[in-house]
């Protein structure tokens, strides 16, 4: 075949491809950023500590329970995004309530149940069953006593703090119970063997990667912007209190739409677990590299983080094969440039 | 103003007092230096404590009087958190040898602090030969291997069976460089041909563009000069994309024991590797590796923890021979007078420029049918003898060997 | 127009009080003494991170900016002092001024960059930026990548002073500390640190007012990236080390943690959080896989609970300013 700049035009369409690849990573994982970010107006520095989870879980899932990839598929996402609802009600909400009783409920719970559970459990996972125990008393607390009223805007900077010390929190405990060499998971026995396209050998996992997260991102995108569940979930984030004028249920909506973005996060880490490592730490650094790529892209829009996701994927790719070295900063410059040019992103819109 | 120096010249004297008395100790106190949480720390981690503890023990050290105490901290692969820590020791907790440090860029500067306090330091996980080269130093054996020996090992011992080309996949800083640097120089030496090479990231997660240029270069043997996650992702990967089955080799530069555990034998199979010691190869190994996993979790022992032993193991018969643990330039003289002599690594001398000599061998990863039951994963496929394993005394650049 | 409001209520009541300069007092004289019973190379690195902390709050408490990239000054200024120490022999004093100069230009570019947005969106700028560098240290020569800048020299400050005596070092260090906290004190109090607050109250009357708010933005940034850079390179003289952590992310968090717990916004505050993180991390390095936890664990119950952090839930309870 043909050569451009010394690479045979094999080599190179191979490397678009896996560029391609990674974008879906890139892209499923900054729509769920993009989502909560829209919605929410909150830095979920958790995303990347989700999408381990969602690895994690699709290995617990078949250690434990023989359960397969493709049941993991659909009960990961909704088991961690069950998690993120948690979360979401009792912890980043509650920076928006003047009543810091459901806080110190939850919290006080949690450290009983350690120091209960501590003996019998280890400290690791005597924290991960205290934490289970605290977010069920702390729900049944608020059951029983109606939610006061009390509200006050505390700035979205403190979210981004607050989802980072959960992050933290998160990636530690994993880290302490697993350490950090990584997990064995195999990839699914009917996705095995590649496909000769004639430019490359391309694995058939990877090209199930690619057609999941368009039909993903895709359905999200749909959803979102074109259906009436889309444009409540939009109008509640715009103007909260004129749409609760209109019955419908603020907070549930926000609540939901975190949920929703942490299940994208923990897709993209069930489809993660069998190429790369399963290992405690896969999403602290690339939650850096997601970031950048919502920024590019324009923090409120969701077409802009498929779009962009998938673009940097194939630009590092690219940069891959003419210049490896610099494959980890390429991103970053781009980041860099695209500010300087348009402050709001590529498809962002300014305020 | 005035009156705050002189508080401040008062406060200075009576800290230049208190702060560094330096009383000699009846307690021998071993510090294990190492990664107990990250990418290390199945390697040495909390097992290398159980196995310091296991040397103390088969010492005997209460029975012949000896009060030896062992503590333990996390460098966390990091030098400032690692000189930390052993500044501390030293100069607080009168400690009195630190052990085992991976990461060879903690273990440098370890090296340094050190020998400006005259401790001493037995160096079990980490790889640079530096430290038995120019910045060898007479407080500092290097123990269990280091990147000359693994170089020579597996590019010398493949070379000669067959795997004449290569191609690198380097993480891109300086202990990746050194590594692949040191294995082309030995295939070259030995007749090989290295068809190229690439360089990429510390830390990438996905290396299927490097492994489809190594694919296509159809070089027989793929050498991993990278570490840890690196490496654990290039084999994965690499099986994903048929690397093996395609009948190129993987040479892993720098793989442990435990690495393999966390690949699983599907994916690491065929995989070629060097290391100095291997629980499964004699009676006495899988007694050491049944009572070692009983006390770690079930986890059986590296190479890196055994060298633990060897040296914790040696370093206390050398204190009792000298009846002093104060003076660390005067111990590690007399370590390398004594031969070494442990149940795990047998008998053995350590040079002059601080390197442990004993023998390194040539592994090969079973494929999953041949694994017969846990923890089962390697079979021989050469020894190199002790003789020329390491890198020859004079071609190593260490001032106390010329000088 | 996005909301710019501070993150933090302030607490500050009239600028002319007794308890400030008391509790000025009252610190320096606890570091002149502490050496007798503390292991001084502790408290050396609390001091420089307490600097460190004190410039990142410069930044956020009185400009309203969050940066997540201040490990980008601190880191760089580490590598170039130590790199200028060890390569170059320069005295120590020309080593530090080198670093700190270098982590003003970067001061400059990043901040030209990041100004033109808010908030968190500011916030992930400097994070990208500072993470584009951190990369850029793994594989530049000059920094020795994973091993970093080892065995730099302590050298003789001014021909005069060995600075390789601990105690000499230690007062060094408590200078530099004491002054560039003068400095910051002064710049706080006065009447640019005045169109700074008024900024950060209501961003677009001060424009109207006719003030140029993105330059005097960009000074502040400027300022606190050089005061960050002051700690670094003093760090990498006193440990004689410059390493890869120094430029992570981490360490980005690490500051932000510690204002975070001191107090944001107060001028004690980044003292107090800075002393209590680095003893908090000594005392379970023993243990250190629960570090990481325990800091998350300190990130939630503050931002939820006591978002004043030590020294503001001191001073609002005792109403008088810190």
């Amino acid at each position: 075949m043909f050569e451009i700049f010394g690479i045979s035009s094999q080599a190179l369409f191979g490397q678009l491809l896996i560029g391609l690849i990674n974008g879906s990573f890139y892209a499923l994982l900054s729509l769920g950023l993009a989502v909560i970010f829209g919605m929410l107006n909150i830095i979920n520095f958790t995303h990347g500590a989700q999408y381990m989870m969602g690895a994690f879980a699709a290995y617990l899932l078949l250690q434990y329970f023989g359960i397969s990839y493709w049941w993991s598929l659909l009960i990961a996402p909704i088991v961690i995004g069950f998690t993120g609802v948690l979360i979401e009600r009792n912890l980043i909400a509650q920076l928006n309530s003047s009543s810091k009783l459901r806080t110190v409920v939850f919290l006080g719970s949690t450290a009983a149940l350690f120091l209960l559970a501590r003996p019998s459990f280890g400290p690791t996972l005597g924290l991960a069953v205290a934490t289970a125990g605290g977010f069920a008393v702390v729900e049944a607390w608020a059951y029983f006593r109606p939610p006061s009223e009390s509200a006050q805007h505390v700035d979205h900077l403190y979210g981004l703090l607050l989802t980072f010390g959960i992050a933290l929190i998160i990636q530690g405990v994993f880290r302490n119970y697993y350490g950090s060499s990584g997990l064995p998971y195999r990839v699914p026995d009917q996705l095995q063997g590649t496909q000769n396209l004639g430019f490359m050998f391309l694995p058939n996992y990877r090209g199930w990667v690619i057609a999941v997260s368009l039909v993903v991102c895709f359905a999200t995108w749909f959803v979102i912007e074109r259906t009436r569940l889309g444009s409540y979930l939009r109008a509640a984030t715009a103007n909260p209190a004129l749409v609760r004028a209109f019955g419908i249920n603020v907070p549930r909506m926000i609540t939901l739409t975190y949920g929703l973005g942490v299940a994208l996060a923990a897709l993209a880490g069930v489809m993660a677990a069998p190429i790369y490592n399963v290992s405690p730490l896969m999403g602290a650094d690339l939650i850096i590299v997601v970031f950048a790529v919502v920024v590019i892209g324009g923090m409120g829009s969701i077409m802009g983080a498929i779009l962009t996701g998938f673009g940097l994927g194939v630009v590092e790719g690219l940069t891959k094969v003419f210049l490896p070295q610099a494959s980890d900063t390429v991103i970053f410059v781009v980041m860099a440039i695209v500010l300087l040019i348009r402050p709001a992103g590529l498809f962002g819109r300014s305020t | 103003m005035k009156r705050l120096f002189s508080i401040a010249a008062v406060a200075g004297a009576l800290a230049c007092g208190t702060a560094y008395a330096q009383t000699a100790d009846d307690v021998t106190k071993i510090g294990v230096l190492n990664d107990m949480s990250g990418l290390y720390s199945d390697i040495t981690g909390p097992g290398s404590v159980v196995a310091a503890q296991m040397a103390v023990e088969d010492f005997g050290a209460k029975q012949k009087g000896m009060k030896v105490e062992i503590v333990s901290a996390d460098h966390q692969n990091k030098p400032d958190v690692g000189t930390n820590i052993a500044r501390t020791w030293i100069d607080v907790d009168k400690v009195d040898v630190i052990v085992d440090v991976p990461t060879s860029s903690v273990a440098l500067a370890i090296s340094e602090v050190v020998r400006e306090k005259n401790k001493v330091f037995l160096v079990s996980g980490a790889a640079a030969s530096d430290l038995t080269g120019p910045k060898c130093s007479p407080n500092t054996i290097h123990w269990t291997y280091d990147t000359w020996a693994l170089a020579n090992g597996t590019g010398k011992a493949l070379v000669k069976t067959g795997g004449d080309s290569w191609f690198f996949l380097t993480a891109d800083y300086a202990f990746g460089h050194a590594l692949e640097r040191d294995t082309a120089a030995t295939v070259e030496a030995n007749g090989g041909k290295v068809l190229g090479k690439i360089r990429h990231p510390l830390n990438t997660s996905d290396f299927s563009s490097y492994l489809l240029q190594a694919q296509s270069s159809k070089a027989k043997v793929i050498g991993l000069a990278n570490a840890g996650g690196d490496t654990i992702n290039s084999i994965k990967q690499g099986a994903e994309f048929g690397i093996v089955k395609g009948g190129q080799n993987f040479a892993g530069l720098l793989v442990f024991i435990s690495d393999v555990h966390a690949l699983g034998l599907a994916s690491a199979q065929g995989l070629v590797l060097t290391e100095s010691w291997y629980w499964d190869m004699n009676d006495a190994n899988r007694e050491f590796a049944k009572k070692f996993s009983a006390a770690n979790k079930g986890k059986y022992p590296t190479m890196v923890q055994a060298g633990v032993y060897g040296a914790v193991t040696h370093y206390l018969k050398s204190v009792e021979a000298l009846k002093n643990d104060e003076d660390g330039k005067a111990v590690v003289a007399k370590m390398k007078a004594m031969p070494t002599d442990d149940k795990l690594f047998g008998k053995g001398t350590i040079r002059a420029d601080g390197r442990k000599i004993h023998d390194m061998y040539l592994f090969e990863v079973k494929k999953p049918e041949e694994s017969k039951y846990p923890w089962d994963y390697y079979k021989v496929r050469a020894t190199i003898p002790a003789a020329e394993a390491f890198r020859p005394l004079k071609d190593g650049g260490c001032p106390l060997v010329s000088g | 127009m996005e909301r710019v409001a501070a993150p933090i209520a302030t607490t500050e009541r009239a600028p002319a009080s007794w308890s400030v300069p008391a509790a000025f007092a009252a610190m320096t004289l606890a570091f002149v003494v502490a050496p007798a019973f503390v292991y001084p190379v502790f408290l050396m690195k609390a001091l420089c991170f307490a600097l460190f902390a004190c410039a990142f709050n410069l930044l956020i408490g009185y400009v309203g900016l969050l940066s997540f990239g201040h490990a980008l000054f601190f880191g760089w200024a580490s590598y170039v002092s130590a790199y200028a120490a060890k390569v170059w022999g320069l005295d120590p004093a020309l080593a530090i001024l080198s670093g700190t100069a270098v982590a003003a230009g970067l001061g400059l570019v990043a901040g030209a960059i990041a100004i033109r947005r808010q908030g968190i969106y500011f916030a992930m700028i400097t994070l990208a930026l500072s993470q584009m560098m951190y990369f850029f240290a793994v594989q530049a020569p000059f920094t020795g990548g994973e091993d970093g800048i080892q065995a730099v020299p302590r050298g003789r400050l001014l021909g005069i002073f060995d600075l390789s005596n601990q105690m000499t070092m230690y007062f060094f260090v408590l200078a530099v500390f004491l002054a560039c906290f003068l400095l910051i004190y002064r710049i706080i109090h006065s009447p640019f640190g005045e169109v700074l607050k008024a900024i950060r109250e209501n961003e677009p009357r001060a424009i109207s007012l006719g003030y140029k708010a993105d330059r005097y933005k960009l000074v502040a940034f400027v300022l606190s990236a050089t005061l960050a850079g002051v700690a670094g390179a003093t760090k990498s003289i006193v440990f004689q080390l410059a390493s890869l952590t120094d430029v992570h992310w981490g360490m980005s968090g690490e500051v932000v943690l510690m204002t975070l717990v001191g107090g944001l916004g107060t001028v004690f505050g980044p003292v107090v959080g800075a002393i209590t993180i680095i003893a908090m991390e000594n005392y379970l390095a023993q243990t250190g896989q629960w570090v990481t936890v325990i800091q998350g664990v300190v990130f939630v119950v503050v931002v939820l609970l006591f978002r004043r952090g030590i020294v503001g839930e001191l001073a609002n309870a005792l109403k008088i300013p810190l």
